[in-house]
């Protein structure tokens, strides 16, 4: 934020003075809505400087207690754990039927997944003015300003929802797979 | 305004559970504002999910099995005992301590259902319950799931339908609707599945169904679940000028489900690994049949596919070099799934019945022939007369061999796949064009899994708010054992007449029925009779004395037993009695013996569920 930012009671006086004159004036009325509106269309302006961003660590617990599912229903850990140098790729190709089977079933229950873009890929697409930089990612000949057009190459990956098991409290998730033993 | 807002369905199946609702207060006429309630339950140790489906599986761990925490669940729970997938899942490795299938327990004749005999044939040390208290607390488990949803509209509040099979027997009937009570449902009433499934039809339909069927139509519900087949049909009558719906008949209790399926696809795939020198465990048998499954379903789907590769993962951590391949074929699906258990039969072939080898111990009476089809001939076969005495309904051709319903309802999760619904269509009508008669239409149905706990929750909306009524009263008539006064002949039984206590099609909520015959009791003591259904005998009145009937129209039934408490007369004293029978607004059916001259007293006579071998 820079300096010149009003404080808290100056901004109080510019909105009572605003809603006053705004009543009165047509003129002046326009001109704040279309302020507001062009405020819409236009992202926030770029930082000015180098800023630090608080990094959040990710909790851990989702990740272990979806990694448990992967390998419970697909058997991932076991697959990725093997050493798959030795084998063919017909064996390869079994065992990934597991793994892909499973592994699907509980992406199908616990999360709904979409494509970012609808399009089909290679088709051409349009970047518009304020685009979601985290969502869609231009590569290539960035120059200029948007809107940018270019050739879809993924359609990417979104989470519309996400439903994980709830965990009983004390229930060790660090444990992605329990010993069996046969007696 | 009345506390009971929702109607609740229960769908206490074989394998599986669900608990569907309507909104009563916001559901008005035909517009029906209904829901499913997710069921949450452990699927693994520590790990709690809510799921539509709740498998019907108790699992009774070792104390050291599990760690306490890891066994929790929203609400209380008894750490000695799982309920749903986690109890499935651990019962394919650890089958000794698993109890399934208690509903088809609960009508098995030959055991004491208030016996703790399950797991059945488990070692001393395993602690065994009852298949009475396994449904008790698949309805505990239930309820729980409902008041964590609708903490203000606790079950035992509502307007609430428990479904059975069909073919349940008036004692199985009444364990069901003891187990409902026992965990605190007050507003209940029992409901046949095949009827909550047509239930459904017409819900999913909003007024529809009256375009999709006419007066005179007979329809055939066919339900084929996880461990069981019931067969229904239901007549469209017409009353005052509106369409109704009459429950006709009944089959029986057939014990073969799409698991039989599953597993037979399974130890066909064994054998053929067998030959290639794979010889396959327990555990991944049931890995293969979990595999077999999905195989078998994406075949069933996807008519351009030859075959599918099903791969049994090993059991160890070594994915890659311990896994075995193998491989379903279109063609082994059908002559294995559909030959197997949907041949093209006459519709004269009857089940075939081999006579079983001597019983080392008591299981669970599954169907010998897995054919459905065969086994929905012999039902249309016997009830060739189930319309006789319909008004609107044109007599059956003469000739006719079997009863020619007009139109099909499936339901059941085998007949997810589609093609399995229209093999059975093919060989209804093959069966209807041979005598002339028009093909059968098929009712399109929805979610054949959910159907009947959505179903069971509509009826339970219109019984209290008005709408369409399947009516049918008792499915079967029902007789005492009556021993004829001939002179005794040594080395043979003495003569047994059947006297008809129930006629066929007793509402529920009409006036009771008493035969005018007189019983002697003796006072103080238990005193047994021998108790029959007949399913195909519409005719015959209350008190009517049958002296002979032909083998297949009366079956033998759990006894019925009264006992008179010594108090208003001398113990040993010989009391003249009748017997009077009601159905229960509950759905129940009540036997009472009430004293010749003394008609404000009564008796309960009570169905004796202990079991035959006790004797």
């Amino acid at each position: 934020m820079g300096s010149a930012a009003p404080s808290f009671f100056r901004r109080a006086f510019i909105a009572f003075t605003s809603f006053r004159r705004a009543l009165k004036d047509p003129g002046f009325a326009q001109a704040v809505s279309a302020l507001a509106k062009a405020e819409a269309g236009r992202p926030q302006a770029r930082p000015a400087g180098p800023a630090t961003v608080p990094l959040a660590a990710a909790q851990p617990d989702s990740a272990l207690l979806l990694l448990g599912l992967l390998q419970k229903e697909g058997r991932l850990l076991d697959f990725l754990k093997e050493d798959i140098k030795t084998y063919s790729d017909q064996e390869v190709g079994a065992a990934a039927r597991i793994v892909h089977q499973g592994c699907q079933q509980v992406l199908n229950a616990h999360l709904k997944i979409a494509p970012v873009r609808d399009e089909p890929e290679g088709s051409r697409v349009t970047l518009e003015p304020g685009f979601d930089a985290s969502a869609m990612r231009p590569t290539g000949n960035v120059v200029g300003d948007p809107p940018f057009v270019g050739a879809l190459v993924h359609r990417g990956w979104r989470v519309v929802e996400m439903d994980l098991p709830r965990v009983t409290g004390g229930h060790d998730l660090r444990i992605l797979a329990a010993a069996e033993v046969e007696l | 305004m009345s506390e009971k807002h929702y109607a609740v369905g229960l769908d206490l199946g074989t394998t599986h559970c669900a608990l569907a609702f309507v909104d009563s207060d916001k559901s008005e006429g035909e517009d029906i504002l209904q829901g499913l309630v997710a069921i949450p339950q452990l699927t693994a140790p520590g790990s709690v999910e809510a799921r539509p489906l709740l498998p019907s599986c108790l699992y009774l761990p070792h104390p050291d099995e599990f760690k306490a925490t890891d066994l929790g669940l929203p609400w209380e729970t008894e750490p000695d005992r799982i309920c749903g997938e986690l109890a499935r899942n651990q019962g394919t490795t650890t089958p000794i301590r698993l109890v399934s299938s208690a509903k088809s327990w609960l009508c098995h004749p030959d055991v004491d259902r208030k016996a703790a005999i399950l797991p059945a044939g488990a070692a001393d040390e395993i602690p065994q319950i009852s298949p009475f208290d396994a449904t008790v607390h698949y309805l505990a488990h239930l309820r729980n799931a409902w008041n964590g949803q609708f903490p203000y509209d606790p079950l035992s509040r509502q307007e609430v339908t428990v479904t059975v099979p069909a073919s349940f027997d008036p004692a199985a009937r009444e364990l069901t609707a003891e187990a409902a009570r026992a965990i605190g449902i007050a507003h209940l009433v029992l409901l046949e599945e095949p009827q909550a499934a047509l239930y459904s039809w017409v819900n999913a339909s909003s007024g529809d169904w009256r375009q999709q069927v006419r007066v005179g139509d007979v329809i055939l519900v066919v339900d084929v679940g996880g461990g069981t087949t019931d067969l229904s049909l239901i007549a469209v009558t017409e009353q005052n000028g509106a369409l109704e719906l009459t429950r006709v008949a009944v089959g029986e209790h057939i014990l073969l489900g799409g698991d039989n399926m599953d597993l037979t696809l399974a130890h066909l795939l064994k054998q053929k690994l067998g030959r290639t020198g794979v010889e396959l465990d327990r555990w991944q048998l049931q890995a293969l049949t979990h595999g077999c499954r999905i195989a078998k379903e994406s075949l069933l789907a996807d008519t351009d596919l030859d075959r599918i590769p099903v791969v049994v993962p090993s059991r160890g951590s070594r994915l890659i070099g311990g896994s075995i391949r193998t491989e379903l074929t279109r063609e082994e699906v059908q002559s294995t799934l559909i030959e197997g258990f949907f041949p093209a039969v006459d519709s004269s072939s009857r089940p075939a019945n081999r006579p079983r080898g001597a019983l080392t111990k008591v299981g669970l009476p599954y169907a010998q022939d897995p054919a459905v089809t065969r086994h929905l001939a012999a039902f249309l076969g016997r009830q060739t007369g189930a319309t006789e005495d319909l008004a609107g309904f044109v007599a059956p051709a003469a000739g006719a061999s079997f009863l020619h319903p007009t139109a099909v309802l499936f339901n059941g999760g085998v007949f997810k796949a589609e093609q399995l619904q229209a093999r059975v269509v093919e060989v209804l009508n093959q069966w209807l064009a041979a005598e002339d008669a028009p093909p059968a239409r098929l009712l399109k149905a929805q979610d054949l899994d959910l159907a009947v706990a959505r179903g069971a929750a509509f009826y339970a909306h219109v019984r209290r708010h008005g709408g369409v009524r399947i009516r049918g009263g008792t499915s079967h008539s029902y007789y005492v054992g009556v021993e004829s006064a001939a002179p005794a002949i040594p080395g043979m039984e003495p003569e047994i007449q059947a006297l008809c206590l129930v006629p066929f099609g007793l509402e529920e909520g009409s006036e009771p029925v008493a035969a005018p015959q007189e019983f002697g009791l003796v006072v103080g003591e238990p005193v047994r009779f021998r108790f029959f259904g007949s399913s195909v005998r519409r005719e015959d009145q209350v008190g009517e004395l049958l002296e002979e009937w032909p083998e297949d129209e009366l079956d033998e039934l759990d006894e019925i037993q009264t006992t008179l408490p010594a108090k208003d007369h001398k113990k040993g004293e010989v009391v003249a009695v009748r017997l009077q029978a009601t159905v229960t607004e509950v759905g129940t059916l009540e036997l009472t013996a009430i004293p010749v001259g003394a008609p404000g007293q009564h008796w309960n006579i009570a169905f004796n569920t202990r079991g035959r071998s006790g004797e």
